[in-house]
């Protein structure tokens, strides 16, 4: 496989700029996840990778050679989509085949059928080789799909939003199927996605995207528990992180709007307001806890239960293990993990330590 | 307000039967959810309920009253759909009161509980915007106004947040289920989506393939499954099940040297449900395993998670079953490591692959 580099790429369209200077680099073997909301930019990017769109600005490169100049068939890259493009009235078998019998590579029959069996193992579907796509399932197709862009061993493998017209069960079956395909293919990977938890659990890396510009490049980890603005603060994490505006007197931090206020970790440079967050599992209700406030609400949801909770005007989400006993109307009192806390300006962006 | 009661009401389109006989009674206040996949007839539940489908066989009432052939305009029920179903070219403000006007009531009155509902739903500033102007959220909130402003006996919804974006769909659901704790009218909710079931309901209805699979509060369907439909549909992922050999009291993973003790409690109903038999499926939730490197059972890792607050090991346990097991989140383990874990014998199911029904423990254990 390969690696890619983007170098200030600025794609602009009739009115809009959707990539304004964009610059990240996929390592050899990694799987590299573009995170934002619609309108971010990140099918554009795929797009100006495969060759499909012309960049104004910029530079792409496979491995350190520049490709501007190459038309898409010449990249090698291979594209899985969110619609399967399966040609209906083939069988599984000869999907999977066609990319290897197109003129331009002519591969030898034994060989097509030693690789098909090879994917369909990997991909478990050797039962459905002869079946038409058309009698497949969702998840069945999604894996053909795949497996079309496997077969031929491409330089980089591109996905828009794979998993996103799947139902929940299959996309969280096959999240984790992709995830260790990846890692036991060491396939250069760059996937797209709008959902936070697809990047969360199957990314070596992420880069977040919005409104064309990368605001954070990180691991999983970094991502979540580093955000760089209240922006990505937000778009990871469910139940949502709680911001709240806060200030900051001496050594003391005051929620304001509510009775919390708390010693202010001193390595925080903060001064006066500013917003702070709180990840909802970092906020734990305890029998002897420092901090005291009534239940809202609680939304048990099995493995976990977010449970609200009220104090002063402010409203806090907090994410306790199992199903919770608290009732509405109940008097609570609760910790908060002080080295957990984020610290943002009222702009949006992080006070670093 | 109002009880709503189902007596063995079913549903056939031509060669499609799309609810068998079901009975159910939602109390006065309750707050029920219809759950299931596409479908299962979760949809036209309601909408028998609604009148706008007829039943082909059974009874409803409202309020011990039967409405089964009444029109829906004369059952006292107020419809929220998916879409949010607003006139465009009118304010959100006579989008909200026109239930009322229809109605002629005073516009002293109409004024009165057009602001009261638009408090409740934190939606005052929006009143003069049409419903172009609004986001999906707002819009939602709209619709949701011009159904409490009637005032009905009890709210249907069919799938209300099911347009809306992830970050919408999560405030709403709290706001929806603040609104019925404030409110307490009786309210059945259809949806496909687990989580939102778990969240809102006081009981749950998990329906598959036109039959009501179980009843239950959200610990109930999650705890106790009925079945393994119930098993798997609930959870994020679903219960773990593990096609096991039994004999005199110990289940094995066939092809491992994994070995599992029935538990206190389980050796007399597993004997008698499996008789000559000796499959037996092991359902487990992911946080009932816990890694332990003296664990009695293992497997290999197929890969790792990381969920936010906390992560979820995938494990082969053996060529054909994976197992999740939600561990601490600062655990990361290479594909392929061996790891041992034991599970939590209170949290351990049983069903019978034959019939698919979970076996029941002794009472007391």
């Amino acid at each position: 496989m390969s690696n890619l580099e983007l170098k200030q790429i600025t794609k602009r369209f009739p009115g809009v700029t959707a990539l304004n200077d964009v610059s990240f680099d996929v390592q050899d073997s990694e799987f590299f996840i573009l995170l934002g909301p619609t309108g971010a930019g990140k099918t554009t990017t795929l797009r100006v990778i495969a060759g499909l769109e012309r960049q104004e600005e910029g530079t792409v490169l496979f491995d350190g050679e520049p490709v501007d100049n190459l038309a898409p068939a010449g990249r090698d890259v291979a594209f899985v989509f969110q619609q399967y493009s399966l040609y209906p009235t083939m069988s599984v078998y000869d999907n999977l085949a066609f990319p290897l019998r197109s003129p331009l590579r002519r591969t030898p029959e034994g060989e097509i059928r030693k690789r098909i069996q090879e994917i369909a193992e990997v991909l478990r579907i050797p039962h459905l080789l002869e079946r038409k796509t058309a009698h497949l399932s969702g998840g069945e197709m999604q894996r053909v799909s795949i497996g079309r862009a496997i077969v031929r061993e491409p330089r980089i493998f591109l996905m828009d939003e794979p998993l996103s017209n799947l139902d929940a069960k299959l996309r969280e079956s096959l999240r984790v199927e992709l995830q260790h395909l990846q890692k036991t293919q060491g396939s250069t990977t760059l996937f797209v996605t709008h959902d936070q938890i697809e990047a969360l659990t199957m990314a070596d890396r992420i880069a977040v995207l919005n409104l064309g510009r990368i605001i954070q490049i990180g691991t999983p980890e970094d991502i979540y528990d580093r955000p760089v603005t209240t922006f990505v603060a937000q778009l990871v994490g469910t139940p949502r992180i709680n911001l709240l505006k806060s200030n900051r007197e001496d050594s003391t931090l005051y929620i304001m709007n509510s009775d919390l206020h708390l010693p202010s970790p001193h390595e925080y440079t903060v001064l006066g307001e500013f917003l702070l967050g709180i990840r909802p599992e970092d906020i734990l209700p305890h029998p002897e806890g420092k901090f005291a406030g009534q239940i809202l609400l609680t939304e048990p949801l099995g493995v976990q239960t977010v449970v609200h909770i009220r104090s002063g005007e402010q409203t806090l989400s907090s994410l306790i293990p199992g199903m919770s006993t608290l009732k509405i109307g109940d008097n609570v009192r609760f910790n908060i993990l002080a080295e957990r806390l984020h610290c943002f300006t009222l702009d949006g962006k992080r006070v670093q330590r | 307000m109002a009880t709503i009661e189902l007596q063995k009401v079913e549903k056939k389109f031509a060669e499609l039967h799309a609810v068998k006989p079901m009975d159910l009674t939602i109390q006065d206040g309750e707050f029920v959810v219809l759950l299931g996949p596409s479908g299962c007839g979760k949809t036209t539940t309601l909408r028998m309920i609604s009148g706008l489908e007829t039943v082909t066989g059974g009874k409803i009432l409202l309020n011990q009253r039967d409405v089964t052939w009444l029109h829906p305009s004369q059952r006292d029920i107020a419809f929220v759909f998916q879409f949010y179903a607003l006139y465009p070219h009118i304010s959100a403000r006579d989008n909200i009161s026109f239930p009322l006007r229809a109605q002629g009531e005073s516009k002293e009155e109409i004024e009165k509980q057009v602001k009261e509902v638009s408090a409740l739903l934190r939606i005052e500033h929006l009143l003069n915007q049409r419903p172009g102007n609004l986001s999906g959220g707002d819009q939602q909130r709209v619709a949701l106004a011009r159904a409490l402003v009637r005032r009905p006996a009890a709210f249907l919804m069919d799938e209300p947040l099911g347009a809306l974006d992830a970050e919408f769909r999560e405030s709403m659901r709290a706001e929806i289920k603040r609104l019925h704790i404030d409110q307490h009218a009786t309210t059945v909710y259809v949806t496909h989506d687990q989580i939102e079931a778990m969240a809102l309901g006081d009981r749950i209805v998990v329906m598959s393939e036109a039959v009501v699979q179980q009843i239950g509060t959200a610990a109930e369907v999650y705890y106790n499954p009925a079945n393994l439909f119930v098993a798997r549909f609930i959870g994020s992922p679903g219960m773990n099940l593990v096609t096991g050999h039994y004999v005199d009291g110990v289940v094995t993973i066939p092809g491992t040297q994994n070995r599992f003790s029935l538990p206190v409690g389980w050796r007399k109903p597993v004997d008698e449900t499996l008789k000559e038999s000796k499959e037996i499926i092991l359902g487990f939730r992911p946080e009932a395993a816990q890694l332990n490197n003296a664990g009695k059972l293992s497997g290999e890792v197929y890969a790792s998670e990381l969920q936010g607050a906390f992560a979820v090991l995938h494990v082969n346990v053996n060529s054909d079953d994976i197992v999740h097991i939600r561990t601490d989140r600062v655990i990361n383990y290479p594909i392929d490591t061996v790891v041992h874990f034991d599970l939590n014998p209170e949290m351990v199911r049983f069903f019978d692959p034959q019939s698919e029904a979970a076996i029941q423990p002794e009472v007391g254990a």
